[in-house]
């Protein structure tokens, strides 16, 4: 039997994970600039090679592997219908606040109005 | 300074609002095609690669992370956010018009609040300029001219 602390710590370790992933994948693609302006240079195999180089697209994709196997492990445990509606709707929350601070995104009411209602329309399609 | 997007780049979005759904819908038929697969049997998974429907679901799958890659070139993480999160709007909308699932009037609010969300951040920037960032772009337009 699962309590709710365990549940608790299960999705955290998914959505936590899950953000890191996407805020280095997203710092990594800053880093490179814009990619089709990479593939007018140097072709699109110029193109993957630069992603390919880049350490913090592989710290990303570590991250995101990381919330993977956290997935897998949680719903060994808990019932999907609690853990996919609650990850994927957190992570969009906190998905926009480590992109204000990490990648010091613009993130004006505009941005948060649609973060909020993303978190909600996602609760209410699992259901 | 506002940084509208090209009509390649809605394309990109689009791409990216569109493959990881139909990847996944792809992925569900053709396992849904195979018998049951067992851990101690993990080479039936492998075979699974090579099966039209898991390989297409694949290529599709690596087309949505390559654009989502494009798009995180040119655009902030909060703004293609709601383009992944589209995705389950393409979903219901398989569901209801391909598969002809029922869809509660809960499930229904929800693709309004996505497709509103998606709506709310397109009216917007696609790119945050700080102002280091906008006075080297005009010093580097100036030199250029």
């Amino acid at each position: 039997m699962t309590g709710p602390l365990a549940a608790t710590g299960m999705i955290a370790a998914i959505v936590l994970a899950s953000t890191a992933g996407e805020v280095l994948i997203a710092a990594a693609m800053k880093s490179l600039g814009d990619l089709d302006d990479i593939r007018a240079h140097s072709g699109l195999l110029g193109a993957i090679r630069a992603v390919l180089t880049s350490p913090l697209f592989f710290a990303g994709v570590f991250f995101l592997a990381l919330a993977f196997f956290s997935l897998l492990f949680a719903l060994n445990h808990l019932n999907l219908s609690l853990v996919g509606p609650a990850a994927a709707s957190l992570t969009v929350i906190t998905n926009s606040i480590a992109a204000k601070f990490f990648l010091r995104e613009n993130v004006d009411r505009r941005r948060w109005t649609a973060a909020a209602l993303i978190c909600v329309g996602v609760y209410l399609l699992a259901h | 300074m506002s940084h509208r997007l090209k009509p390649d780049q809605y394309l990109v979005l689009l791409a990216v609002m569109i493959c990881a759904p139909l990847g996944d819908s792809c992925l569900k038929r053709g396992m849904a095609l195979l018998p049951s697969i067992s851990l101690t049997h993990p080479g039936a998974l492998i075979a699974a690669v090579f099966t039209r429907w898991i390989a297409l679901g694949i290529a599709l799958l690596i087309g949505f992370f390559a654009s989502y890659l494009a798009a995180l070139s040119w655009a902030d993480l909060t703004f293609v956010l709601p383009a992944t999160a589209f995705g389950n709007v393409v979903i219901e909308l398989i569901s209801f018009f391909w598969l002809h699932e029922h869809i509660s009037w809960q499930r229904w609010l929800g693709v309004f609040l996505i497709t509103a969300a998606v709506g709310f951040v397109a009216q917007g920037p696609s790119l945050t300029t700080h102002p280091d960032q906008h006075k080297a772009s005009i010093s580097s337009a100036t030199e250029a001219l």
